[in-house]
Formats: C-alpha cells, structure tokens, sequence
C-alpha cells in the first residue's frame, strides 16, 4: 500500500474531471485519479451540442433557456441551479472557444448554433438555434480540448487508476472526506489518496442496461463508492432513454439528426411525432419521443419483421449536409448496419442513456449527507452528480454544458476549500475495505461468473424498468436484484494475477451496478407518477400534490460482519422553486 | 429436385446467423512466463458482429485472464487498436464478416509498443510524443470578450486532423516507428497539423521547429500505412506532407 498527499484529488477525467482540472491545479497541488486514458472518456461520445444562448443566429437568450430546462425537466429541476447552468452557459462556451475548441462556424465567423430538442423561443413557441457544435463530434472536440489545456495546465494524472473506496471520518460529529482509496491497474497495488478535497467527476451508470449508448466502463463507480459510505443517492429512479439509438446495438445517433431536418417514421411511412407534439414534433423532448416510438411499437406500427424498432429518415436531407453536419452518425449506419443515410433510413429504437440522479450536491458541487449538511471536503460534477439541473429529463445538448459549468464551479470551490482546510487524519487501515474486497474475489472459489450474473442483470432492467414501468415490472426487477445481489456473494474470476487484471476489475464494478441498480428500482418503485422519464402506466399523470419532491436513497446496514443485513430508506427532499410555477408539459 | 429454389430459401430461413471463427490470439503475461504465444479460441459468433464482441466472448465465456482495453465499444474512444489480420484496426470497428472467418483470425498487440500484458501495450511513450508537439492553442494578446472569429473556409482547414482519437493505430503502424521509437510518428504530427494550420493559433513556428527536429517529420518514408491504418479516415500522410511543405516554405 502507498500513500499520497494532495491538496485537491478529482476521480474521474471526462469533461466534468478534466474541467476541474484545469481551475483545480492552478489553485491547488491536484491529482486527477482517472481508471482509464483521459481521452478515452466517454465525454468523447456526446455528438449533437452544447446549449448556450449565445444568439448567434436568431434572438434567444439565457432565460429562455432556463425556461426550457425546467420545463424539460418536468418541474423536477432545481430551478436556482437551472438559472446559473443557463446564464453561466455563455461563458462556458466562450471559454471552450478560447482554449481552442473548434466550433463550427457561421459566414460572420461566430460560432454557428443548431436546433436541438426541447429548446424552444420564447416558452414553447417554436424550436430555436440554441445549440453550439463541431459537427457530430461535440463532445470529442470538449474532450480533446480540456485534455490539451490540462496538459497546457501540467495536470497530474495517474491512469488507469480504479478509485474504489471513499474515506469518511467523522471529526466532531461532522462527517468529513479524507481522501480516496485506489487500486492501480498496471500492478495491482492499493494506493491511498490522502485529500483535503475531493471531486467525484466518474460519469454515468448506463451499463446496467443492456442496450445502451454507455461504454462498457460506465459502471457508476463513484455513486457506489459514496453510497457504500452512507451518502444518499438522489433521484436515481430517472433514467434518459435517448430515442435514436441504432437497433438492437444502442449506439447513439444523435438528436441533431432530427435537429438538422431528420425525421421518424413508423412501418407506413407516417412521421408519427405529429401526433404527439404538434408544435415540436420530432424535436420534442427525449421522453415523450422515446415513449412515442414505444408506443407505435406496441402498437403494431413498428418496422421488420418482429415490428421492434422503427426508422430515422434522413434521406430528404442533401448527402452534402449529411457529411458536413453528421458524418459520424452516417459512417456508424454505414459500418454496423450496412446501411446508405443517403438511401435509406436507419433502424432505431430507444438506447439507455443517462443518469439524471446521482451524487447529490449544492451549486457550488458541494456533496450533502442529507437534505442539507454539506460534507467538508467533498464535491461531485457532471452525470455522476444530481444538483438538479435536468429534474426528470435531462434536455439534450445541457449534459455537455453541465460537464463545463459544474465542473468549473466544483473545481474552483475544492481548490479554495483545500486552501484553507486541513487534512483530515485517516483512519487506521485505511484500505481495510478495498485490500479485502480484492483479496475477497481473487481468493474465491465461487461459482458464479460475472458475465452470467451482468447478463442476467441488463436483461431485468431492459424488460422491467426501462421507458414503460408499473408495480408489477419494478417488483419482478426488485426481486431478481435481490437474488443477483445474494449470487453475487458467490462470484469468482479466472485471473489470479496482479498485473492488468482485468477480471477482477469487472467483478467490483458488478458490484456497483448491481446496488445501483437496486437503488434505481426501489426509488422507482416508491414513486407512484409519472414524470419525465420515470413513466408508470399504472400512475400516468404527474402527481404534483405528493411527488414534487426529490428522491434520497440510503444504505442501511444492521447487524455486523456475517449477519450483516444491508436495506435501503428512502427519504425526500424539496424541490427549489423560483420563478415558474409547473404547468402541464406539451410539445 | 423439383423446387431446388424454394428448398433453398426455406434452408436460409431457418439457418443459424452463427458460425464458428476461429480466433488465433498472441497471449503475453510477464506472471506467468516471459515468452508470448499464440492461442486458438473456437468461437460461435454472428459474423455481423465485431471483434470486439468475439473478444468478450472469450473473456466472459472461456478465459477470464484475456486481457485487452476497449470502452465505448463504437470507434470514437481509441481504446482498443490491435492488429487484426496483421492490419492495425480497432477491434470495435471491425466486423467478422468482413475479415475472412473462414479462416482464423490472428489477433495481437499493436507493434513498437512495450506489450504489457495479451494486448495491453504501453502507451506512455505514445502519449509523451503527442505532448512534446505542443497540443494546444497558444494565442498572444489580449483575449476578445466573445469568441475569436474563425471563417468557415479558416475552419475547414484543419477540419481532418481534429477528428484524431489518440488511438495509435497509424503510429504504431508505421515501420519507421517499429525501427526506431525516437520517431515522433504520425499522430503526433496529424495533431501538430490540428494546431500549425487553425488561423486562430500563434505558435505554428515553434511546432515546425520541434518537427524539423531529428526525429520529426522528415523520417517519413511516405508508406501511407498510417493512411490505411487511421480508423477515422484522416488523411495522415497528406497531412505529414502538409507540415513538411509548411518547413519548407515556411507559409500556412
């Protein structure tokens, strides 16, 4: 076991981490604890945009845009947070353009902006040119760019570094974060972080599902890591489907093909989203469009043979545009399809998304232990935190903004934070739970195999808990979690070894998944509305009089060592309401 | 005999999409002993599927120690280059079919990198050569209180090189690297491109310098495997050529 000494250590290095980075290592001696290449974060795979009402090419501006953000978030946002990620999103995307990002532009040579959506001009009236692009690859361009400013910037990072432990003391009755613990890919090591700040920047936990737009290491490592500590987990029950997902695969084509003048349609040919948002059609928010495509699926007008999926048409669209604007999308149609954009439409169905819940925190990034009690030192950004900015749907093009926003924000609150505070002494052995987590599963003779039980997991989720949800599914997902869970206990892996061992890394983060996942269901469960993503068809309506409120799951652990018997409570906490009062949302 | 065609099409029908590939895969793990060797798995695959899926079906159904890195599993991460066939690819972005599984498919670390472990390489020196380019946009002056104006024309100039996903496919594909790892190689000059031809950049002289070194851009040899390797489709050579032609003419 090593131990280390910094000021400032952020977990995680997609856009989020790496934007903390860069404010974070100005001010304070910082690491950055990343499990795999910076660049290899999956910030890179955002294409569409970022939303800033820069009003480049038409009239818009921030407060709209908070407007849209709130409505988008099916009142579930909170709203002070949603006016600093609007007005804060100029600067965001000013700075980006100054540290080098290549924005595609317009003829005066500002940055061009397309339509995206649920962002809408002057509330609700017509959709608007609100979002800042580099073709389709956004957020490789973000990504690539932070990491050239961290090096600009001398960031340290320590790569592949799995963070797997967080270190909580309470130091006179408060509880405080001393630091993280890390297993090291490369050998095998264990390696204390000792940290005045911490920052949770670890991104999603999209992998429980099975089709999905998430890499295979979004295994919401950070939430897990918190979670296990007694830190709440906020609103984990809302969940993005994004709609334009190719078929069967779940890699994402991005909602700036409907941006740009793509359109859905069913097995007859109908552009089915006039239906179900008149005003906004194809470019309503992801919900009601991912919920629209399931229902002409259920309802026999979906495409082939099994009528499971249906198309998106960008065939009307000249092949000069779809190169220019979208050729990542068009060559992903091309090489996992086999499918001409130019010719012919592209099979989709709703993909597994994002997590708008997580790690819940104030404005400044700060981490809360309850509704209210900050805890000193410790700080979360970007898909792994929940500050509300997306409430109950999270609008397309804001993730990247929230990366930008929050982790500036949580970057510049840490480092001053680490300025003035002192360490927390660690515990003794302070990598008492990861050193026997590790030495747990490579010593087992289990059983059962992880890739079984993952299988076993995103199969539920997919069938139980995905865009359409009642007692009965959440139940049957409940239930089958709670035997994965016993499973899990029982599992072993083949590599033996110290050195990349891989297996061993992927048994942990089932472990992750699968309490998230229980978390995910059980809030589900207890929340009898529908709102946003979280759709329940035996409760259809939004239920303002009891559920304008937001989720807070805890672990409860009673008993100890063997006995030991771990449940989860659930509590609420109010919504932030400033200036709009909900109404009914329509597209 | 009498309906051969529709006896056909029924066949087809209820016909499995599997087949079995054979996948032929260069293990290495310093642990166990110092020498690599080859391995066979028998796998039943769709062979619309990727390598990447085969891989995974080794790891999680036959051999847990398999050890390679991937993540977004779509060909925008960069993780998982290796060479496929004795051709440098991303194992996401290849499709079985399209390799010949008739016969087995030989699967190995990326060449003129340290294997660590199977097809785990060392990419630090990869990383250090991308650094020592100066990767980032360096202005002088005052900043503009709104952004710096770019014209699309401007714009589109160095619209090819900003697509690099840092995944060493072209580097580690080209035989001047293999013979010499001094060699900046060609990532790090698509990436010096990214920044020397942007109209908003300032230090385009001082990357030249750093390219005109020793081991800079006049080693290339011109092979274009970088070319047929990069899994985004940058024209690398040409834009090595275009960097040479800024030394000599000092104009981009």
């Amino acid at each position: 076991m090593k131990i280390h000494k910094y000021d400032t250590v952020i977990v995680g290095a997609g856009g989020a981490g790496m934007r903390a980075a860069i404010e974070a290592t100005k001010r304070s001696r910082t690491a950055v604890l990343t499990k795999l290449y910076p660049t290899r974060s999956h910030t890179g795979a955002a294409q569409g945009g970022m939303a800033a009402a820069l009003a480049n090419v038409e009239e818009d501006n921030w407060e709209w845009h908070t407007f849209d953000t709130i409505k988008g978030g099916d009142y579930l946002v909170d709203q002070d947070a949603a006016e600093i990620l609007a007005k804060e999103a100029i600067d965001a995307v000013l700075d980006l353009e100054k540290m080098g990002l290549p924005f595609g532009r317009t003829e005066n040579g500002t940055i061009d902006q397309r339509r995206f959506g649920g962002h809408s001009r002057n509330h609700g009236e017509a959709p608007v040119r609100r979002a800042c692009y580099s073709g389709d690859r956004t957020g490789h361009m973000i990504l690539q760019t932070l990491y050239q400013n961290c090096i600009k910037e001398g960031v340290e990072f320590f790569n592949e570094f799995y963070v797997l432990d967080q270190l909580i003391v309470e130091v006179n009755g408060v509880k405080r974060s001393a630091g993280v613990v890390a297993y090291e890919l490369a050998t095998g090591e264990i390696h204390v972080f000792q940290a005045k700040a911490v920052i949770y920047a670890s991104g999603g936990t999209g992998k429980f599902f099975k089709v999905t737009s998430n890499a295979h290491t979004l295994t919401g490592d950070g939430q897990a890591a918190c979670y296990r500590r007694g830190l709440p987990l906020e609103d984990m029950e809302f969940f993005q489907f994004h709609p334009t997902g190719i078929w069967r695969m779940g890699i994402l084509l991005t909602e700036g093909a409907r941006g740009e003048g793509g359109i859905l349609r069913n097995k007859d040919g109908e552009r089915f989203m006039e239906k179900y948002a008149p005003v906004m059609k194809d470019l309503a928010s992801r919900d009601v469009v991912s919920r629209a495509i399931y229902t002409e699926i259920r309802e026999g007008r979906g495409c082939g043979p099994e009528g499971d999926h249906v198309f998106l048409d960008l065939t009307h669209l000249p092949p000069e545009q779809l190169d220019a604007k979208l050729p990542d999308i068009t060559e992903f149609a091309r090489t996992y399809l086999g499918i001409e954009p130019y010719t012919d439409p592209i099979p989709i169905q709703p993909t597994a998304h994002y997590a708008m819940g997580g790690i819940p925190t104030n404005v400044e990034g700060e981490v809360l232990s309850d509704n209210t009690t900050v805890v000193p030192g410790l700080y979360a950004a970007g898909e792994v935190a929940c500050v509300s900015v997306h409430g109950a749907n999270r609008l397309g093009t804001n993730s990247l903004l929230d990366i930008n926003v929050f982790g500036r924000r949580s970057g510049i609150a840490a480092a001053e934070y680490s300025a003035k505070a002192d360490f927390v002494e660690l515990p003794e052995n302070p990598a008492e739970l990861v050193e026997e987590q590790v030495e747990r599963l490579r010593n087992s003779t289990g059983t059962e195999r992880v890739a079984e039980l993952r299988k076993e997991l995103q199969e539920t989720m997919d069938a139980n808990v995905m865009v359409f949800r009642t007692e009965q599914t959440i139940k049957t997902a409940v239930e089958k979690i709670g035997e994965l869970r016993a499973r899990y206990k029982n599992v072993s892996v083949q590599d033996k070894g110290k050195r990349f061992n891989t297996d061993l890394l992927e048994a942990i983060e089932l472990g992750n998944l699968l309490d998230l996942a229980e978390v995910m269901a059980v809030s589900a469960l207890a929340r009898k509305e529908s709102r946003g993503g979280h759709y329940r068809e035996d409760f259809p309506n939004r239920d303002d009089v009891n559920f304008m409120r937001h989720t807070m799951a805890y672990r409860e652990v009673t008993g100890e060592g063997e006995d030991a018997k771990d449940s989860i409570r659930l509590d609420y906490k109010p919504v932030v309401q400033t200036r709009y009062q909900p109404m009914e949302r329509k597209y | 005999m009498a309906t051969p065609v529709l006896d056909k099409a029924e066949a087809e029908d209820t016909a499995s999409p599997y087949i079995t590939a054979t996948f032929r895969i260069r293990r290495f793990n310093p642990e166990i002993s110092d020498e690599a060797t080859w391995e066979d798995f028998q796998v039943e695959i769709d062979p619309k599927e990727r390598v990447l899926d085969a891989l995974h079906k080794i790891k999680w159904e036959l051999d847990g120690s398999l050890t390679f890195r991937r993540s977004c599993a779509h060909g925008i991460c960069g993780s998982d280059a290796m060479r496929i066939n004795g051709k440098n690819r991303l194992a996401c972005k290849t499709l079985i079919k399209d390799i010949n599984p008739e016969k087995p498919i030989t699967v190995e670390a990326i060449k003129g990198l340290t294997v660590l472990k199977d097809l785990v390489v060392d990419m630090e020196p990869f990383f250090q050569a991308y650094r020592d380019v100066m990767p980032f946009l360096v202005t002088e002056g005052n900043e503009p209180t709104r952004e710096r104006l770019q014209s699309p024309e401007d714009r589109e100039r160095f619209d090819d090189t900003t697509k690099c996903i840092l995944c060493a496919a072209c580097t580690s594909s080209c035989p001047v690297f293999w013979n010499d790892g001094q060699y900046f190689g060609p990532a790090a000059i698509v990436n010096a491109h990214r920044f020397i031809f942007d109209s908003r950049d300032e230090a385009g002289e001082q990357r030249l310098e750093i390219l005109n070194d020793r081991d800079g851009v006049w080693r290339c040899r011109t092979t274009f495997n970088c070319t047929d390797a990069c899994p985004r489709g940058i024209e690398v050579t040409k834009a090595i050529q275009e960097v040479k032609r800024a030394l000599i003419t000092r104009r981009f």
